[in-house]
């Protein structure tokens, strides 16, 4: 047996443990239902099945698969993740544990937080159990984001914070919030320091503000003289700067490789099949409207290059965790797949995807009319489509700022 | 960048450095300046040849080194990379893959050693007219004896002037459209009959237009079955589609380059152009889709090495890939060079004419995106 087969027999051998497991402790009646989406953005604590499913998911550890053991994560290989992946798509289980604690923080905090503060921190993210947000924007800090002013003075045995962060997702629910504040005045990007912040201190108060789609997951975030204990400084004093970016990394991974998928709203069959449905086919079987069936391919062929682009980065990056060159594309492409389909879809469904409540529209057409504005944010928040390129043309193409 | 093994990674960085000191752009400049009829330089191919890359598909009993589409997609992304002319796609990889799943014995011994070591040339003879459409295959063959006579014409052959042997696809029964009814045909290009008009395209490269008249060959001819030739057939084309991906996607590598230190060095306005947001942001977009295509160009090679079910439709999604994104990038050459971008002197036109042929050989983006629509039933 060559190595290769002898890793491909474990994968089996792994396979039918996943299978074994979900089969005993997935609720069927969860079937493609996004709980941890529900949790995260609705503030809801889950109960019933999806209570249970998250429960049993947390304490095994395969909500976040790839964490560390020791910190309560699956402690699985980047291919077994995969295969549990696969495992749970068969059967339309969707992962319970999820939000900015999973994507965002948690990958920082296992890197540049302290033994203590990984500790602390990393087991309520891996069971769903607190919620984080991130407190980064502020009114005249959005793309320049190294020109945000929210202060953090040294009182000896604690920081005293004040000022406004803006656009902090999740805000209203969040039991935790991860911020970039300013702790020297004389520097730019040198004098930002990251900090925890617990969201039930005195003086924070949150007002979600209401968008295009009617919701809001978006909040205002206000700090009056809220005081925050030194040992949640994360990464030297000064240095936040570098954390957080490296954070924005895996945010933009996760972010883009939701394209497509993530936030999708509406019915979860494919473009082809809905637009069978509204568009009708032609004596051939084909989508009738010529030109729509072609656009229809030219998204799916660009999903597909996308998610052989997201399988070609986890076999690039499988023996180091660092995300490497290609992932710097993965935002961008992501986002516009992701915007894509919701135009998509909206068009095929004619006026029947115009509608905003009531009478007259099923429950999924107003789901993907909400989807769709509500998806104008993706290549909005997390860095612009904009800052994106720029990023790319800076770091990767070597290209210099203008003078 | 796949994940390559040892002999990949060998035979890569070979065809890197034969091509950067033996084969760069300026070889093919010479070339097509020399009115060289071929189409390519029959010196460069013998070391190409020599060097193994003739055989890589071909198993070793036939005199080739067995490996697999990766690899050779690999040397062809290199030679891609400067324009270098050569029958490696026409003979190495298309004629080869004919013999290698549509074969006799005795027509894999008689053609694949020729083939291994470069000695003999083979092509692929398809389309009859200015658009890729192989199930409008209309040249008639028809039965003569025991063998057969083939006559009608065939368009925009590659290699087709130089070729000594051509898998030609004809019409044993049925009517142009018809995927049933279509045989492939091994017929020597110095048949009686056959007449060869070698055709000056923008590419400079060895394209011919064929015409057969009553262009006798024997039952042994035959590859594959008779009329079940379309499914043989396209899966040839799929390997085909695969591998002028790959080249396409070294030679869209290569004008990104070349744009790129252009944007780094040409200074207006007191400092290098790529210091523009307006170029910056269309350099970032043009870095977005070639991470996308090599994804796709890999994936269509890998899957055909695993003998992956859907090989089809990422073929299909390689070569429209990287026929839009050679499109674009080709483009965009001659626009970030600015005047000099249009001047003969310069390499951009040298791409700019070789993308577009690449292009609408085997399948332009549009007739992929149709065919993959199809293939996914809508």
């Amino acid at each position: 047996m060559s190595a290769a087969e002898s890793l491909d027999a474990e994968l089996e051998s792994f396979r039918a443990e996943a299978r074994d497991w979900l089969a005993k402790n997935f609720p069927p009646s969860l079937a493609n239902v996004d709980v941890a989406m529900a949790s995260a953005m609705a503030g809801v604590k889950l109960s019933g099945n999806a209570g249970l499913w998250q429960e049993r998911m947390g304490a095994k550890g395969w909500g976040t698969p790839t964490w560390p053991k020791q910190y309560g994560g699956g402690g699985l290989s980047p291919a077994e993740a995969r295969v549990l992946t696969q495992e749970m798509n068969r059967i339309g289980a969707r992962n319970p544990i999820g939000g900015m604690g999973v994507m965002m923080f948690g990958p920082t905090l296992l890197e540049c937080g302290n033994e203590e503060q990984k500790a602390r921190h990393a087991p309520g993210i891996v069971t769903g159990q607190v919620r984080w947000c991130q407190g980064y924007s502020e009114p005249n800090a959005g793309s320049d984001l190294a020109a945000l002013r929210t202060q953090a003075v040294d009182m000896g045995d604690h920081y005293l914070v004040n000022g406004q962060k803006i656009w902090t997702s999740g805000a209203q629910y969040a039991d935790w919030c991860f911020c970039l504040v300013r702790t020297d005045n004389t520097k730019k990007h040198e004098g930002i320091s990251f900090l925890l912040i617990d969201m039930r201190s005195p003086g924070i108060e949150v007002r979600p503000i209401k968008l295009i789609s009617g919701f809001s997951p978006f909040c205002e975030t206000f700090f009056t003289d809220v005081k925050v204990p030194k040992e949640n400084l994360m990464g030297p004093l000064n240095g936040g700067w570098t954390i957080g970016k490296r954070l924005l990394q895996f945010e933009r991974a996760g972010l883009g490789s939701g394209g497509g998928s993530a936030g999708r709203g509406g019915d979860a069959r494919g473009l082809d099949q809905i637009a069978k449905d509204y568009v009708g086919v032609d004596d051939k079987g084909r989508i009738a409207d010529p030109d729509l069936r072609a656009r229809i391919a030219q998204h799916q062929m660009d999903a597909k290059a996308f998610a052989l682009t997201i399988q070609r980065a986890q076999a690039e990056a499988k023996s180091n965790m660092n995300p490497s060159a290609v992932t710097s594309i993965m935002k961008n492409a992501g986002s516009r797949l992701q915007q894509d389909r919701a135009e998509l879809l909206l068009e095929i469904m004619g006026q029947q995807g115009l509608g905003w409540e009531g009478d007259g529209f099923a429950g999924d057409e107003i789901a993907a009319t909400r989807a769709w504005l509500g998806g104008k944010a993706v290549t909005i928040y997390g860095g612009t489509y904009e800052i994106q390129n720029n990023i790319i043309a800076k770091r990767i193409l070597g290209l210099l700022d203008h003078q | 960048m796949a994940i390559l093994n040892e002999e990949q990674t060998m035979l890569r960085d070979a065809a890197k450095s034969w091509v950067s000191e033996k084969s760069p752009v300026t070889a093919f400049r010479k070339l097509r300046d020399s009115g060289n009829v071929d189409g390519f330089d029959r010196a460069a191919w013998a070391e190409m040849a020599e060097m193994g890359w003739a055989g890589i598909l071909i198993p070793e009993e036939f005199g080739g080194s067995g490996l697999d589409y990766l690899t050779l997609g690999l040397v062809l992304e290199e030679t891609g990379r400067t324009l270098t002319a050569s029958p490696l796609l026409s003979s190495a990889l298309v004629a080869t893959s004919a013999l290698l799943l549509g074969g006799s014995d005795a027509q894999k011994k008689e053609w694949l050693p020729k083939f291994a070591s470069g000695k003999a040339i083979g092509t692929l003879a398809l389309d009859e007219g200015p658009h890729h459409a192989p199930a409008n295959t209309a040249l008639a063959a028809t039965r003569d004896g025991k063998g057969w006579k083939l006559s009608g014409k065939k368009s925009f052959v590659p290699d087709g002037g130089a070729a000594d042997v051509i898998a030609v696809a004809a019409r044993t029964s049925g009517k142009a459209g018809d995927t049933n009814g279509i045989t492939l045909f091994l017929v020597s290009g110095n048949s009686p009959g056959l007449t060869r008009h070698r055709l000056k395209t923008v590419d400079s490269r060895g394209v011919a237009n064929l015409t057969f008249e009553n262009v006798s060959v024997g039952a042994d001819a035959v590859l594959g079955a008779v009329d079940q030739g379309f499914s043989l057939l396209e899966s040839v084309l799929d390997r085909a589609r695969a591998g002028l991906a790959s080249e396409m996607l070294g030679a869209a590598v290569q004008s990104f380059d070349v744009t790129l230190e252009y944007l780094k060095t040409r200074v207006q306005f007191g400092q290098a152009i790529g210091t523009f947001q307006a170029l910056q942001h269309r350099a970032a977009k043009m870095f977005t889709e070639l991470e996308l295509t090599r994804s796709c160009v890999e994936a269509a090679l890998v899957g055909i090495d695993r003998g992956a079910n859907d090989i089809p439709a990422l073929a299909s999604l390689a070569k429209a890939r990287a026929s839009e994104l050679w499109h674009l990038v080709s483009n965009e050459m001659v626009q970030m060079h600015g005047g000099i971008g249009m001047t003969d002197a310069h390499d951009s036109g040298l791409y700019l004419k070789r993308a577009r042929v690449a292009e609408a050989t085997f399948g332009g983006a549009s007739f992929h995106r149709d065919r993959y629509a199809t293939l996914m039933g809508y």
